[in-house]
């Protein structure tokens, strides 16, 4: 369970919610146990903590004076979107301020020649591509959480969606941000130009899942939208047949706009939950986006439709009309909610391996759902080898949540293990900290915390996330053998 | 030729930190005009990175090549072309020398860069000396990562003064089918108002250029698309333009044979007027969005006239180059300190090359 690193702050709780009224409306300074508790954690509801404060300010100035305020008197502080977040990143310190960025939910500035659009945080991902759409444009990443996330929170996680094989991650697809360093000063990142001086920081807040800084503006670049989107549904009896239909697509010298993999089970839940005309026989299907000009569409149709028998597919339907296409996507959308039937709770897990490992890692997978007696779906980003395990658990069941997490630090060490990463959109937050003492030696985990210190040398910004301490891998590593030798030998056991 | 000399570059970095000795880090030599003339790096010792070399990984459908920094960037593009693939921002070589992690430190990138991404884009992950003499991974092989900071990316653009770089990852792409140039005669507002026009659609531009009242722009895609992007736009057909691109890529033309300063502005793609300079003096690539300029007027000038505009100039190419880039905010360089000091605590590596205080 989550406990927080222990910071000594300077002043009391009274004071302190004093010192905020004297600069915020008294309903942006909530104190109350029920008004505090809709704050107590994110997507990943395993975790959960009570803030101390929570803090809805409505103006830049505002959230420089809570920082000044927290940097002064040793306050942590978390900021916080939608809370939507799926590794904890956004769960609250006890003795901490919660920094909600929810009112800042203004799209400042439309620009259609330049194709951006300035924003504010609190903004929902989808909001900016319908606010563009009278232009032709849109906002690539498309996480499945698009209708609630928040773009302060993708910038913080660097989120993707079923998109980003083509189009990038949220690091390919901003050019500014407007961020207030923990000592209250705001400092602009990027620039109008497609890159600006020194060094490159935009790629460094990205992802940095609150640790640096708060992101208080984000200019998005638009693109124009594809003149046609066409999908095509693979069934397969086997699911290396459909890993490799991946591989093959990609030979062909082409870059689907999507690529997801659904498994048997995820399959049929879908199915159960929006009718989507899944094929219930088949153990693996492939959904494979083509978009961009009428001509280059039909081309690459035929093309992926001769790949996809070629690799074994048993069968290859093409979406007849839009609202076909809407539905074979509508089944992988809802594969969270449709798997979440199946069982009274699940745990999603976010590990990316080198697609070739993909056969390998989906037998590891089984072999380890077998040994943990816990089902495991399988939905995910096939085109660039994000794997979305969900893994099904009753949290009433004793013990059961901790044999998920363990089963769930399995799968990411062999992800690890196969070349790949412990998060691929979601990120480290409070979940995956103890995997980084497997990703990470101790000197790079060092180097991370001197890019942190660069930023925020006291630590206050939402401490104990992302980056572990050497003592707590060392904690770990009692148990966990790096790369094949003991982990931070020079530290004493305890 | 495959060479592993990272013990013997590590042994160098280790020795340099113990003393206290400024390093000038050099790979293919091929862009050693670019950045500034500092003192401390005429008397530095050299790390020359180009023995290390050799591609370590390259499967062409994981869509990714990891290779050693000394790796000469010749040898990277061929075998990609070998295989149907490129590096998609097209970097510019200057010299045959070049070698991959020159091509990364300097984070430059060609005519495509303004329709799929720069270097820094394709950036997966690598393997750096810091300036301790630790050697340490991020980021990695696969398309998505977001364990830990991105480390990688800062190492873009950076030219050495984080780290050396010792081996890089990136993501590649597949050729495309076809490729045809298209030509303009205009005025320069009236080329920006095309490019605006066309980027709002869905076009398969590939790269655009404008000088001397001729605006070129490419279209590669799917042979149809190409086909009907080109009746779309119109103008005259080019042939063997690649020839073109290319020397643009490589500041061949003739516009870069000039004694005069080259500075290269980065803005936003519609801001028309820029300084009152001669046309002629201009060239632009990047839909606008990249401005080269030949001009003796003084950098306080060119660099203000930048900022007033929310972009950036830096001094590209010169003699004696003290002002290179565009002066940082106090707020930023602050923390660009910071993160030199994190990462090279005794300013060993290329210092001064970027900024006087890094
Ligand atoms: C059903 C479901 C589907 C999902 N699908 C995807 C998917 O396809 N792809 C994907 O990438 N993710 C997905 N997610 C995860 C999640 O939606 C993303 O991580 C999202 O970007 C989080 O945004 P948020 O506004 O909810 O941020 P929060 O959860 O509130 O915060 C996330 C992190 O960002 C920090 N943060 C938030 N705002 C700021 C700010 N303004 N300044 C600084 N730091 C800030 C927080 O401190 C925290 O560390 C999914 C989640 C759910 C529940």
């Amino acid at each position: 369970m989550y406990s927080s690193e222990n910071i000594e702050s300077k002043i009391s709780k009274t004071a302190l919610i004093q010192a905020l009224q004297h600069f915020m409306a008294a309903e942006s300074v909530l104190f109350d146990e029920e008004d505090l508790k809709p704050y107590e954690c994110d997507g990943l509801s395993a975790y959960r903590a009570i803030p101390l404060i929570v803090v809805l300010p409505e103006t830049i100035e505002q959230v420089q004076r809570v920082l000044t305020l927290c940097h002064e008197n040793m306050i942590p502080v978390v900021a916080r979107g939608a809370g939507t977040g799926l590794s904890g990143g956004a769960l609250p310190h006890e003795q901490g301020v919660l920094l909600s960025l929810a009112k800042f939910k203004n799209i400042l500035h439309i620009d259609p020649n330049r194709r951006i659009a300035r924003v504010q945080p609190g903004v929902r991902n989808l909001a900016i591509s319908q606010a563009v759409d009278q232009f032709g444009l849109y906002y690539a990443p498309d996480p499945s959480s698009q209708i609630a996330c928040t773009i302060g929170g993708n910038v913080a996680e660097n989120s993707g969606g079923v998109h980003c094989l083509k189009y990038g991650l949220t690091v390919h697809n901003i050019q500014q941000l407007k961020i207030i360093t923990i000592d209250g000063e705001l400092l602009t990142i990027g620039g109008s130009g497609l890159d600006s001086a020194g060094y490159d920081l935009l790629a460094l807040m990205t992802g940095s899942e609150g640790m640096l800084g708060v992101i208080v503006e984000v200019t998005v670049k638009l693109l124009p939208k594809p003149e046609r989107a066409q999908v095509l549904l693979a069934a397969f009896d086997d699911v290396v047949n459909a890993g490799e239909a991946v591989g093959n697509i990609i030979a062909a010298g082409i870059i689907p706009a999507g690529l997801e993999m659904m498994d048997r089970l995820a399959i049929q839940a879908a199915e159960d939950f929006v009718h989507a005309g899944y094929p219930l026989d088949a153990e693996a299907i492939l959904l494979c986006e083509l978009d961009g000009t009428n001509e280059e569409v039909s081309e690459h149709v035929s093309k992926v439709r001769g790949v996809l028998k070629q690799s074994g597919a048993t069968e290859v339907r093409t979406a007849k009309d839009e609202a076909e296409r809407l539905t074979f996507w509508a089944g992988r959308k809802a594969a969270f909610p449709a798997v979440g039937r199946l069982s009274p709770d699940y745990y999603c897990m976010d590990g990316t391996i080198p697609r070739k490992q993909l056969p390998q890692v989906l037998k590891a997978m089984a072999d380890l759902s077998k040994e943990y007696e816990l089902r495991v779906a399988n939905v995910f980003h096939a085109g660039d080898g994000n794997l979305h395990p969900l893994i099904l658990y009753d949290a009433n069941i004793p013990c059961e949540l901790e044999r998920t997490e363990e089963f769930g630090g399995k799968i990411l060490e062999l992800c690890i293990k196969v070349g790949g990463t412990i998060t691929g959109e979601h990120g480290v937050g409070m979940e995956k900290i103890n995997q980084m003492c497997v990703q990470f030696n101790s000197l790079e985990l060092q180097q991370f915390h001197a890019v942190k210190a660069a930023f925020d040398p006291q630590g206050l910004l939402n401490p104990g996330k992302a980056v572990p301490t050497l003592h707590r891998c060392a904690e770990f590593g009692a148990m966990h053998i790096h790369r094949g030798e003991l982990p931070f030998p020079e530290l004493e056991r305890f | 030729m495959n060479t592993d000399i990272s013990q013997q570059l590590q042994q160098q970095v280790v020795q340099a930190y113990e003393q206290v000795t400024a390093l000038r880090i050099i790979g293919g030599n091929s862009k050693a005009f670019y950045g500034r003339a500092d003192d401390r790096l005429l008397s530095a010792e050299i790390l020359n990175v180009s023995g290390h070399r050799g591609v370590l990984s390259y499967e062409p459908t994981e869509l990714v090549i990891t290779a050693r920094a000394g790796t000469p960037l010749a040898e990277i593009e061929k075998l990609l072309d070998d295989n149907g693939q490129m590096l998609a921002f097209e970097p510019p070589a200057f010299a045959e020398s070049a070698t991959i992690g020159g091509t990364i430190a300097c984070n430059l990138s060609g005519p495509r860069r303004a329709y799929v991404g720069a270097a820094r884009d394709f950036l997966l992950g690598c393997k750096i000396i810091n300036g301790k003499g630790e050697i340490m991974s991020f980021g990695g092989e696969v398309m998505k990562n977001v364990a830990g900071y991105d480390v990688s990316r800062l190492m873009a653009g950076a030219l050495g003064t984080l780290g050396v770089l010792l081996e890089v990852s990136l993501k590649v792409l597949p050729k495309t089918e076809m490729v045809e140039t298209q030509l303009f005669h205009c005025s320069s507002i009236e080329a920006l108002n095309k490019i605006h026009s066309w980027s709002q659609t869905p076009l398969p531009i590939s790269a655009s250029s404008f000088h001397d009242s001729v605006l070129r722009i490419r279209l590669s895609g799917a042979a149809k698309s190409v086909q009907a992007a080109r009746d779309t736009v119109g103008g005259e057909s080019v042939d063997n333009a690649e020839q073109y691109w290319h020397q643009l890529k490589e500041h061949k033309l003739d516009f870069f044979a000039t004694e005069k300063p080259l500075w290269r502005i980065s803005l936003a793609s519609d801001i028309e007027t820029f300084t009152a300079e001669n046309d002629s003096n201009f060239l632009y690539e990047w839909g606008g969005a990249l401005r080269w300029l030949k001009t003796e007027t003084p950098a306080e000038i060119i660099q203000q006239a930048a900022a007033d505009v929310d972009g950036h100039a830096i001094l590209f190419r010169h003699s004696e180059q003290q002002t290179c880039f565009q002066t940082l905010s106090p707020g930023l360089l602050r923390i660009h300190q910071n993160l030199k000091q994190g990462f090279d605590p005794k300013n060993i590596l290329n210092p001064g090359k970027l900024y006087p205080e890094l």
